[in-house]
């Protein structure tokens, strides 16, 4: 039953993975692999983090061009970095506990999507209201974090700077575990619903005329987007942007919209895409390893592609 | 049977629906009639829970719309909306086979499957089976929404203007499937109709509606009287008699 497609994706993403942990292996191999292995494993647990959960969210809200990002989480917690530098200054914040302020992070970001969804699942509000909530939220909290960066000191400001970019260069072994496993957890839950995501895309009053209980689901996936957006942004940073991309070229290569092909495809495109783009910045292109960069070099191909795809359907 | 009991309904203090109860037997068909605005939509996405009920209640064979799953409600009752719009992109096959899921959830079994390669022979959409949903003209993505209704394969069945889009041979075409599928298997259709000859003709009941209140309930021949039609639709249309049936000269 596999797609054919897939298995190449599969490959592709096999071979950028082998690549990721072999290519340049030099001095302590043990040592080195180690390091590569958390950070592909980081880089794994965004990869499916962010392609699950655009998807999700493009089929809960029957959008195609909508990132969660619009639920403000990400600028929550942009907000909630350049806060903690503020009261903490630079050295306080680059003493805290990592692990607490994991917890903390998700915890707060989850507790945010609740608040949006809330209204959703009592009184039958309308998913574009709370859209717009949640772009009036992000827009809150960056205008905040915004006017705290202006008070910072420039030491300080940096901090802040690199705080809001994704970064796999400091991970914790154990954070690292504990939110692939979270992850894995809820693209398991994905990967379970795909064929009642099949009937939501269809819109909701087809899908409810399909028995689909659709308040239920409907605030069910969104809570899972924030699930999964929230671990991989406590993880390693705001990521969310990218998503858009690996979404759109998974359906331009599925030529479907069909969930249990949809979903493995995604993922198999932001694992090429991330991991691939990663080894191809380390190694081919000098050291330079931020994954700003890799996103916006890989956006530009996957927008290429996209082109290319387009013009011969 | 569905039971519609004191069923009110507003949007912002404007009143669409007036303390309708109804009663609709199972078998036949019954075809919902009125000018625009009457409510017909209304009342149907009610009975289908397409949205909450304000006050009143219903009941369809005993299950009050509201409490009951809504997957078991799918498998008794099923709609086609007056705006069918599909959000994803799906071939017609597809879509039909969507008409199986309240029965297996995603594992389309062979049974499931043949009936939607039955649903694409009765509609005549086998040409069009892979085809994109929003590459077909409105008649076609019609016939096929109304295939995917089908074979959902209800006891209930509520189409809220089936003939939209479609043309003169298709529309009598999906008037007579109607008829056999409802005289064979029992089935009930609450249809909405426009063209009032198409309900005198193929209808066992017509129920006619205007400003969210019944005006008129019986049988073709109680219902389309000249008095009757234009209560509901404001002008006066004679009426003949063909074949024991009523036909209204609506259009002169
Ligand atoms: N969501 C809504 N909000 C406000 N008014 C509505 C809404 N839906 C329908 N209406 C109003 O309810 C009345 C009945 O509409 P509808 O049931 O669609 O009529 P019909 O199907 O008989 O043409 C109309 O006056 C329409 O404007
Ligand atoms: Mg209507």
């Amino acid at each position: 039953m596999p797609d054919r497609r897939l298995i190449i994706l599969a490959a592709i993403a096999l071979a950028a993975v082998i690549a990721f942990m072999t290519v340049d292996l030099r001095g302590n191999v043990a040592f080195v692999l180690h390091l590569r292995g958390l950070k592909l494993l980081a880089l794994l647990q965004v990869a499916v983090a962010i392609a699950m959960s655009t998807v999700l969210f493009q089929t809960v809200t029957a959008n195609r061009i909508l990132t969660p990002s619009i639920m403000g989480l990400d600028a929550l917690y942009l907000f909630g970095q350049t806060a903690l530098v503020f009261t903490l200054g630079s050295l306080g914040y680059a003493s805290l506990d990592g692990g607490l302020k994991f917890a903390a992070e998700v915890l707060l970001m989850i507790a945010l999507a609740m608040g949006l969804l809330w209204p959703l699942l009592r009184t039958r509000m309308d998913m574009n209201l709370m859209l717009l909530m949640g772009v009036t939220l992000g827009l809150l909290f960056r205008s905040l974090s915004a006017l705290l960066s202006r008070l910072l000191d420039p030491n300080a400001f940096s901090v802040v700077q690199m705080a809001s970019f994704a970064n796999f260069n400091t991970l914790r072994a154990d954070l690292t575990i504990l939110g692939t496993i979270a992850t894995l957890g809820a693209a398991l839950l994905c990967w379970r619903a795909r064929h009642t995501l099949d009937i939501v895309g269809l819109g909701r009053e087809t899908a409810i005329g399909l028995g689909i209980h659709w308040t239920r689901t409907a605030t069910g996936m969104l809570l899972l987007v924030a699930i999964l957006v929230a671990v991989s942004t406590a993880l390693v940073g705001p990521v969310a942007f990218f998503g858009l991309l690996v979404a759109a070229l998974a359906e331009r290569l599925m030529q479907t919209q069909r969930h249990a092909l949809l979903l493995p495809a995604a993922a198999l495109v932001a694992i090429i895409v991330l991991v691939g783009g990663q080894t191809l910045l380390q190694h081919g292109l000098g050291g330079a390893s931020t994954l700003g960069v890799v996103i916006e070099f890989a956006g530009g191909l996957v927008f290429l592609a996209l082109l290319i795809l387009r013009s011969r359907t | 049977m569905i039971r519609i009991e004191n069923v009110s309904l507003s949007h912002r203090d404007m009143p669409i629906l007036h303390d309708i109860t109804l009663s609709l037997e199972k078998g036949g068909i019954t075809a919902l009639v009125g000018p625009n605005g009457a409510g017909k939509s209304s009342l149907l996405s009610l009975i289908a829970r397409l949205q909450p009920l304000q006050t009143g209640r219903i009941l369809v064979d005993g299950l009050p719309v509201g409490s009951t799953p809504s997957r078991l409600l799918a498998q008794r009752l099923a709609i086609l909306r007056q705006d069918g719009a599909v959000a994803s992109r799906l071939t017609v096959r597809e879509l039909i086979g969507f008409g199986r899921f309240p029965h297996h959830q995603g594992r389309a079994g062979a049974a499931d499957i043949a009936l939607v390669e039955a649903a694409l022979e009765q509609f005549e959409l086998q040409a069009l089976a892979e085809r994109f949903i929003d590459t077909l003209s409105g008649g076609q993505r019609q016939r096929a929404l109304v295939a995917m209704t089908f074979c959902q394969g209800t006891d209930y069945m509520l189409l809220d203007e089936p003939l939209n889009n479609l043309d003169m041979f298709h529309a009598r075409q999906l008037m007579r499937s109607l008829r056999s599928i409802v005289d064979e298997r029992q089935r009930t259709a609450i249809v909405v109709l426009h063209d009032i000859n198409q309900a005198a003709a193929h209808a066992d009941r017509i129920v006619a509606l205007r400003d969210g209140k019944v005006i008129a309930d019986g049988t073709p021949n109680e219902v389309l009287t000249e008095d009757n039609l234009e209560l509901v639709f404001g002008y006066r249309m004679q009426i003949m008699q063909i074949a024991g049936r009523p036909l209204v000269l609506q259009h002169l």
